[in-house]
């Protein structure tokens, strides 16, 4: 039985966990017995660049560089790079990603305007999304910072995934004092992203 | 599942222990599998992680050394006493590296060497592209190359038996997709190279390069390669795969995997030892199939040595860049459109970008960076500032635009005595060169340039940004930190001694988040005849996690004027109150509290965290 690859890519800030989020996802999908390979760069992101993670996975994958047009889900933690990336999903391919505003630098200086309509250009561009606010759902499990294990859970149901698989690898890849909040943050996720889906 | 009852050794033979690293990870796993004892590199992307990764290893020494020469020579010595020794480095560090490089071809090897060089096609993070393939055939040397992160593990511990058997210097060469991508990598045993090195081995013929040895050496090189070769033809590193007999592909690295991707059918002759090559095995592979195409990054290294060999080649350079990376929807449309067939149609798809307003994000200083103080300063001055290659290149960029050039690791300083020798004496003194860099690459090259200036008298003011770390890297050890890579206490590089020793006599310490004292310095500086040092020392915010109290913008005395955004920070940001009226806020979550932009706002609207006047912040 073959299972074709199937395509993450992950598009957010540098220091939006963006790092997190793949390690959690390849290491699941290691353990669900795939092929894995994921491809980020990094160098200068956490200057306040982009930053993007590549992740894919099947029976044998060959290379870690996903093809515009062959995403199956886009994992966008923030507004302008969901719409940046949109156009990389394939036909029925998911979008979900964190109604959150980071200014990049050239807003913050006034040389360009962060565009004022994200939300309702994004559903009409990409009608198959999941759109939530993921660092307030965070707040609400304790930290912030969770924003990346919310966005987890709410894309884990268009994973060939076990849940429980998820769970596990978020368990041991988080610090210890924070693992609860985390499980907490993943199933915000996991249930708002159900919510919104429908 | 309790394994309490199962010991780790029987649990390792049952299944083979999988887990996923980076290319970067593996080849320092690989280093520790077989058997490297000893390890030097100076940070550069897309190569640091491998240093990082392999300190973790016991039984293996593993430093940052000042800049990548002495890293190579350090491992060259380290394998002359009879380790096996590695030195790593980004592809700009080998031309740092190329005086050790070179003569280190001629000199060989006892214990196993081998030298990583990650290029970065497309320069993610880097000042060029060139493509170090070519130093292995200009230095005579081995080269092997790894396409996945397993392939870098396995591959490496083949490059130090190779290193040992043929008496050479092994050069591993990745590219930032190798080094940087994450695969399945299957862990093995460590080899044991652990005899004590009691003896310095005395081999003048081998080991003094003086003309009449080296002469020697030289034929005893070419030989070598005459034997590589051979050894090439048979070597595990190379592969043949044989499929539709159409269509044959060389290529080997990262281009492999997307040729593969791209014409799953085709037969493929995947190299893993790409110098020298296996003319042979080439030769054979071309009879099997109807046209031969290479596909390759960068050079047509592979394409111009095969069809050297006289083998026809189909395509090439011809329907492939020559800068940038590949990518598998770039292979496939670029060898379809030329006639191969078999190509995996979803990949040609070009879809269009939804929206053409998105604002651009490039890198910028962190929210709260000691440079920024300088930058503005610098700006405001109008002053002609030589740059380096850190995070501090970022001053070049908008707001700031405070750099006007930058080449290479140390030239801020050289290049700014330079134009300062030809100046004439009438030019206007914001032509006076400024040249900035910072702690790590003073370190690694900008003593000596300090030294020029300081030799022969130049009027050249240097302002070394010590914000004590390797920050552009993520935060490596220095000389000037106290501490080494493997968590050792070392002696801190006293800065203004050193530069006193130079030759330096006009010496000045700042606090570089007070911009009116650093513009202050900075003007005086620019004024007086002679070398000056300007040192700012204040420690990076990311490395050190500096986390000062939040500033706040009082909304009614906040104009609106944009003075603060000059600071170049994405923790401000313009947006209209209800009254329609443009103002600034600051991201309290964002904002490190350096102070920067209420040292420019013209209105006192930006205020220090204190006790709060019956307001709440923005």
């Amino acid at each position: 039985m073959s299972r074709p690859t199937f395509n993450i890519l992950i598009s957010g800030v540098g220091g939006q966990g963006v790092v997190l989020a793949s390690y959690v996802l390849s290491r699941s999908a290691l353990a669900e017995g795939y092929d894995v390979k994921q491809s980020e760069v990094h160098g200068m992101a956490q200057r306040g660049g982009c930053v993007t993670s590549h992740l894919r996975f099947g029976d044998t994958v060959y290379n870690s560089l996903i093809t515009p047009g062959t995403v199956d889900v886009l994992l966008a933690f923030e507004s302008v790079e969901a719409m940046r990336y949109i156009h990389w999903l394939k036909d029925g391919g998911l979008l979900v990603y964190n109604m959150t505003r980071v200014n990049p630098s050239t807003v913050s200086s006034g040389a360009a305007e962060y565009p004022a309509d994200l939300p309702a250009r994004i559903a009409e561009a990409w009608p198959n999304t999941r759109a939530l606010d993921a660092s307030a759902l965070a707040a609400e499990a304790g930290t912030f910072k969770a924003a990346n294990v919310v966005m987890l859970g709410a894309m884990a149901s268009a994973l060939p995934f076990q849940p429980e698989t998820l769970v596990d690898i978020i368990r041991r890849s988080v610090p210890p004092k924070t693992i609860d909040v985390n499980l907490k943050a993943f199933e915000i996720g996991r249930s708002v992203g159900a919510e919104v889906s429908t | 599942m309790s394994t309490t009852d199962v010991t780790a050794a029987e649990a390792q033979a049952a299944a083979p222990q999988l887990e996923i690293m980076s290319g970067n990870e593996a080849i320092a796993r690989g280093a520790w599998e077989a058997g490297v004892r000893f390890a030097s590199a100076y940070p550069g992307t897309p190569s640091t992680e491998i240093l990082e990764a392999l300190s973790g290893y016991d039984g293996v020494y593993a430093e940052w050394a000042p800049n990548e020469k002495v890293a190579f020579e350090a491992a060259t010595g380290a394998s002359m006493a009879g380790a096996r020794a590695l030195a790593s480095m980004k592809h700009v560090g080998l031309n740092v590296a190329a005086d050790p490089f070179f003569s280190s071809s001629h000199v060989g090897v006892t214990g196993g060497f081998v030298i990583i060089s990650a290029d970065d096609p497309d320069m993610h993070s880097s000042q060029d592209e060139q493509d170090n393939r070519n130093y292995a055939k200009f230095a005579k040397m081995p080269m092997v190359e790894a396409g996945d992160a397993d392939e870098a593990r396995r591959f490496l511990k083949i490059a130090y038996d190779i290193s040992e058997r043929f008496d050479a210097p092994v050069l591993f060469r990745t590219t930032t997709r190798t080094s940087h991508s994450q695969g399945v990598v299957r862990l093995g045993e460590r080899e044991a190279h652990d005899e004590p090195l009691l003896v310095l081995d005395r081999d003048p013929a081998k080991h003094i390069m003086m003309p009449h040895n080296a002469k020697g050496r030289h034929a005893f090189i070419e030989q070598r390669l005459l034997d590589l070769a051979e050894y090439a033809e048979t070597t595990e590193l190379n592969q043949l795969e044989i499929g539709d007999a159409r269509v044959g592909i060389v290529a080997s690295g990262a281009a492999y995997g997307y040729a593969r991707e791209a014409f799953p059918q085709a037969s493929f002759l995947k190299l893993g030892m790409t110098y020298p090559l296996p003319a042979g095995l080439i030769a054979d592979f071309r009879a099997r199939v109807e046209k031969l195409y290479v596909v390759e990054e960068l050079d047509p290294f592979l394409e111009e040595l095969i069809r050297l060999q006289g083998v026809q080649v189909d395509g090439g350079k011809d329907l492939l860049p020559l800068t940038g990376e590949l990518n598998p929807g770039l292979v496939a449309r670029a060898l379809s459109e030329a006639g191969v067939p078999g190509v995996d149609e979803s990949l040609l798809l070009m879809p269009e970008l939804a929206a053409d307003d998105l604002p651009d994000r490039p890198p910028t200083l962190c929210p709260g960076c000691s440079h920024r103080g300088v930058f503005v300063a610098l700006r405001k001055l109008r002053a002609f500032v030589s740059g380096d290659i850190g995070c501090y290149s970022i001053g070049g960029l908008a707001p700031f635009e405070a750099m006007h050039c930058s080449t290479c690791m140390g030239a801020g300083i050289s290049m700014a005595h330079g134009m300062a020798k030809v100046l004439d004496p009438a030019a206007d003194r914001k032509n006076r060169p400024v040249a900035v860099i910072g702690d790590s690459t003073f370190f690694h090259s900008g003593i000596t340039s300090l030294l020029d200036v300081a030799y022969n008298r130049s009027n050249v003011v240097t302002v070394i940004l010590d914000n004590r770390t390797t920050a552009m890297t993520g935060g490596q050890e220095n000389p000037g930190m106290g501490k080494s890579l493997m968590g050792q206490a070392a002696p801190e590089v006293d800065i203004p001694a050193l530069v006193r020793a130079l030759g330096i006599t006009d010496i000045r310490v700042i606090e570089p988040l007070d911009v009116a004292q650093t513009q202050a310095v900075l003007k005086d500086a620019i004024a007086t005849e002679g070398p000056v040092v300007v040192i700012a020392t204040s420690p990076c915010v990311l490395e050190y996690k500096i986390k000062r109290e939040a500033y706040r913008v009082d909304p009614d005395d906040c104009t609106g004027c944009k003075a603060c955004l000059r600071a170049g920070c994405t923790a401000l940001s313009l947006y209209v109150d209800d009254a329609g009226e443009r103002k600034v806020q600051i991201d309290p979550v964002a904002c490190s509290g350096c102070s920067v932009c209420s040292q420019l706002c013209t209105y006192e609207a930006i205020k220090a965290p204190g006790p709060k006047d019956g307001e709440e912040a923005r």
